[in-house]
C-alpha cells in the first residue's frame, strides 16, 4: 500500500477566516491523508519551515485578506532557499480572477476558491501528487 | 393551555387536523408524493406540513405580548418603523482615513443614515502600519488607523453629534474608543451626545472570528472597562455589540449563533456587576449584531426568540428593573458567506430576501452586502445597489406600516418557541459544563461551529442544500467580467508617513511616562483602562505602542485549532 499523502495546511497573515481551511482539513483527513494544520496568523517563514520539516507532499495556504500577491512570492522564495521547490503548492480563499492567473504563473499548482466541493479538493490533491510521481 | 382555548375547542381543532391528514392529505399523497420525506429549516428544526392554532396552544399569550413591552418578542419599541425606519448603515473602510472619509460622504449623499467603519487587519489586530506583520495588509480590507491623526482624517467634516458611528473592532477596540473620545473632546463635543457602537465583543473572537491579542481574562476585563466607562461618560453610546454574525459566518447554525451570544452576554454582565455597578446602570446600552440568512421564517423566529430570551435573562437572572435593560436592540447584516462568484448579479436578489427577513424580524439597523463581495471588498456601485435594496423595502413594500407583521403566524410563533427552548437548553449545558470561558478554552464552541460548517459543506456538495449558480442552474460558459474595488498601491506609504510624522512630533518623554502608567493600571484589575488610554492617544501614542506594552504584561493568546 502506498504512503498516505502528507499535507500541511496553513493560514498566513492576519485574517482569522478559518471556516474553509477547517473543512478542507477534515475532508482530507477523512479521505485518509495525513493532515497538519498550523493554526492562524502564521508568517511565510514559519509555514515553509514547518512544511519542509514535516516533509509534506502538499502545502496548502488559505487567505481571505487579499494579501496573496505579497505572501506567495515570499513562500516560493523561501521554498527555493530551503531546497523544496518541488513541493506542491495549493492556494485557497477569496481572490479575484486576475490574481488567480498570476498565482498560477508564479508556480501555484492549483487555486481552490470558495464553494469548491470537498471531494473536488481531495481529487485535485490526489491528482497533483500522482502527476508529480514518487519522490 | 393559553386562554384562547378551552379543552373542548382544542380537542376539536386537533381532531380536525387529524381528519384532514387522513382524508385530503392522504388522498393527495397517493397521487403525488411530497418533494421530501421530511422538511427541516436550515438549522435543522423539523417543520410540519402545516401549523394551526393548536401548535400555539401552550404558548402563554404574554410571551408573545406587544411591541415595546416585556418580553419584547414583537419588537423593542412600541411604534417601531411607523416612527422611524431602521438605520441604513452600510459599512465602509479602505485605504487611509481620507479615502474612507470620501466613501462615507458618498454614502451619506445617497441617503445613508448611519456610519459603520471597517478597519484593516493590522488595526484589528493591534499592529502599526509599519510593523512587519502588516506587510501587504495596510488599508486593504478596511481603513488603517494607527493614531488619533488617522481618526481625525476619517471623520473630517462629519458631525459626530448628528450621526451615529459604528466601529467594527474587537481586541484593540478600547484604543479606538479612546481615539473617538479624544477626537470628540478636541472638537469640543459633548460625550453624552455621541451615539454609536463599538463591537468590542471579544468572546466571539475566540469562538469564531479569531481576532484576538491577549489571553481571555484580561481581554474580558477590557470589555468590562469599555462598558463601565461608557455607562458613566457616554450615555447614548453602545460600548459592546454582542455578535452572532461572525459565529454564523464561521459556519454555525442559526440556533448556535443565537445561543452563543446569550452565553457571552452572561459573562459580560457578570463581569460588570463585579465592579459594583447595578444592572440597570449599564444594560440599556448593551447592543447586539446578528446575521440574516436565507431561511426567511427561521431568521424571523430567531430574532423574535432572541428578544424574548434576552428579556427573560435580564429580568429573571440579573434582576433588571428598568424595561430598557430588557429590550434587545440589534444591528443586522445579510450573510456574506451566501454570496457566490458564479452569476454574481443574483447576489442582489439573495441579499434582498435576507434584508426582508431582517426587517420582518425587527432590526434597528441594517447593512446589506454588495453583489461583488465574493470577489473583493465592494465597489461604490455595489454599495449603492445594496443601499437601494434597503430603500425599496423601506419605501415601496409597506412592510414598515404594521409592527411585527408575521407575529401570530402559527408557524413563526411555534418556531420562535422552539428557538427559545433550545437556547435555554444550550445555556444550561454550558453552565453544567463549567461555563463559557472554560468551554472556549476546551474548544467546545469552536467544535460545534466546525461540525455544522462541515455538514453544510457536505450538503452543498451533495446538492441537498441547493446554491443557485454553484450546484444547480450552473452556467457553463459564464462570462464573469466584473470591475472590482482596486487596491491603491500608495496606501501603505501614505499611511506610514503620517504615523512617522506623529511619532516625530510628539513629546516622547510624556508618552513613555503614560505607557508606564498604563502598565500600572493594567496590572491592577480594579482600575479602568480607558482614561489612561485616552490620555495616551491624545499625546500621539500609536496603537502599536499601547498593544505591545501590554503584551509584556498580559502575554498573548494562541488557540489549539479543532476541526
Amino acid at each position: 500500500m502506498s504512503q498516505p499523502i502528507r499535507v500541511l495546511l496553513a493560514k498566513v497573515g492576519l485574517d482569522g477566516h478559518d471556516r474553509g481551511i477547517k473543512i478542507v482539513a477534515r475532508a482530507l483527513r477523512d479521505a485518509g491523508m495525513d493532515v497538519i494544520y498550523t493554526g492562524l496568523h502564521r508568517s511565510p517563514e514559519e509555514v515553509v519551515i514547518a512544511a519542509v520539516q514535516e516533509d509534506v507532499d502538499v502545502l496548502g495556504v488559505s487567505l481571505l485578506s487579499g494579501v496573496q500577491m505579497t505572501v506567495f512570492p515570499k513562500i516560493f522564495e523561501l521554498l527555493q532557499t530551503n531546497g523544496a521547490d518541488d513541493m506542491i503548492v495549493v492556494a485557497g480563499g477569496v481572490m479575484p480572477d486576475e490574481d488567480v492567473a498570476e498565482l498560477k504563473k508564479m508556480g501555484v499548482n492549483e487555486v481552490l476558491l470558495q464553494d469548491t466541493p470537498p471531494q473536488t479538493i481531495i481529487d485535485t490533491l490526489t491528482r497533483l501528487v500522482e502527476e508529480r510521481g514518487a519522490r | 393551555m393559553n386562554e384562547m382555548f378551552t379543552p373542548k375547542s382544542l380537542e376539536k381543532l386537533r381532531s380536525e387536523v387529524e381528519r384532514w391528514e387522513s382524508n385530503e392529505v392522504a388522498a393527495f399523497l397517493k397521487k403525488q408524493a411530497e418533494r421530501k420525506e421530511q422538511f427541516f429549516t436550515t438549522g435543522d428544526f423539523p417543520v410540519q406540513r402545516v401549523y394551526t392554532a393548536a401548535d400555539m396552544a401552550d404558548t402563554p399569550l404574554e410571551d408573545i405580548g406587544l411591541p415595546g413591552r416585556f418580553p419584547f418578542t414583537r419588537g423593542p419599541y412600541p411604534t417601531m418603523y411607523r416612527s422611524r425606519v431602521w438605520t441604513m448603515r452600510q459599512i465602509a473602510g479602505f485605504g487611509t482615513g481620507e479615502d474612507t472619509n470620501k466613501r462615507f460622504k458618498y454614502l451619506i449623499s445617497q441617503g445613508q443614515t448611519g456610519l459603520s467603519t471597517d478597519f484593516d487587519m493590522p488595526t484589528l489586530m493591534g499592529y502599526d502600519s509599519d510593523h512587519p506583520m502588516s506587510d501587504g495588509e495596510v488599508g486593504r480590507e478596511g481603513v488603517a488607523v494607527d493614531t488619533l491623526a488617522d481618526m481625525e482624517a476619517l471623520f473630517d467634516g462629519i458631525d459626530l453629534e448628528q450621526i451615529s458611528v459604528s466601529m467594527t473592532i474587537n481586541p484593540s477596540a478600547w484604543i479606538l474608543l479612546a481615539m473617538y473620545v479624544a477626537l470628540a473632546e478636541k472638537r469640543g463635543l459633548d460625550l453624552n451626545k455621541l451615539s454609536g457602537t463599538i463591537q468590542a465583543d471579544i468572546l466571539k473572537e475566540y469562538m469564531a472570528q479569531k481576532e484576538y491579542i491577549y489571553p481571555i481574562a484580561p481581554s474580558v476585563r477590557i470589555v468590562r472597562d469599555c462598558i463601565s466607562f461608557s455607562a458613566r461618560n457616554m450615555k447614548r453610546y453602545n460600548p459592546v455589540n454582542i455578535s452572532g454574525y461572525h459565529i454564523s459566518e464561521a459556519g454555525s447554525s442559526p440556533l448556535q449563533e443565537a445561543a452563543f451570544t446569550m452565553a457571552n452576554l452572561i459573562v459580560y454582565v457578570e463581569e460588570v456587576l463585579k465592579t459594583g455597578m447595578t444592572v440597570d446602570e449599564f444594560a440599556p446600552r448593551l447592543a447586539f449584531f446578528y446575521v440574516s440568512q436565507a431561511d426567511l421564517f427561521e431568521e424571523i423566529a430567531k430574532f423574535r426568540a432572541l428578544r424574548r430570551c434576552y428579556a427573560k435573562i435580564m429580568k429573571e437572572r440579573f434582576g433588571a428593573k428598568n424595561p430598557e435593560s430588557m429590550r434587545l436592540r440589534f444591528h443586522c447584516q445579510t450573510a456574506a458567506a451566501t454570496l457566490t462568484k458564479p452569476q454574481y448579479q443574483i447576489n442582489i436578489v439573495r441579499t434582498a430576501f435576507q434584508a426582508l427577513a431582517a426587517v420582518l424580524g425587527g432590526c434597528q439597523s441594517l447593512h446589506t452586502n454588495g453583489y461583488d463581495e465574493a470577489f473583493a471588498i465592494p465597489t461604490e456601485d455595489a454599495m449603492r445597489m445594496a443601499l437601494r435594496t434597503q430603500q425599496i423595502i423601506a419605501e415601496e413594500t409597506n412592510v414598515t406600516n404594521v409592527i411585527d407583521p408575521v407575529g401570530g403566524s402559527y408557524y413563526v410563533e411555534s418556531l420562535t418557541n422552539e428557538f427559545e427552548t433550545k437556547i435555554f437548553e444550550i445555556l444550561a449545558y454550558v453552565e453544567e459544563h463549567g461555563g463559557t470561558i472554560k468551554l472556549i478554552e476546551e474548544g467546545w464552541f469552536q467544535k460545534q461551529i466546525a461540525d455544522f460548517s462541515y455538514e453544510t459543506a457536505l450538503r452543498k456538495q451533495s446538492g441537498e442544500k441547493p446554491v443557485i449558480g454553484v450546484n444547480t442552474m450552473v452556467e457553463e460558459d459564464e462570462n464573469q467580467e466584473i470591475e472590482t474595488h482596486p487596491y491603491e498601491p500608495s496606501t501603505a506609504a501614505r499611511q506610514i508617513a503620517r504615523t512617522k510624522k506623529v511619532r516625530a512630533e510628539r513629546d516622547n518623554a510624556k508618552v513613555a511616562m503614560l505607557l508606564d502608567k498604563l502598565v500600572e493600571v493594567a496590572s491592577d484589575e480594579t482600575q479602568n483602562i480607558m482614561p489612561v488610554t485616552v490620555e495616551l492617544v491624545r499625546e500621539g501614542a500609536t496603537m502599536g505602542d499601547i498593544v505591545e506594552k501590554l503584551k509584556a504584561v498580559w502575554g498573548t493568546y494562541r488557540e489549539t485549532p479543532v476541526f
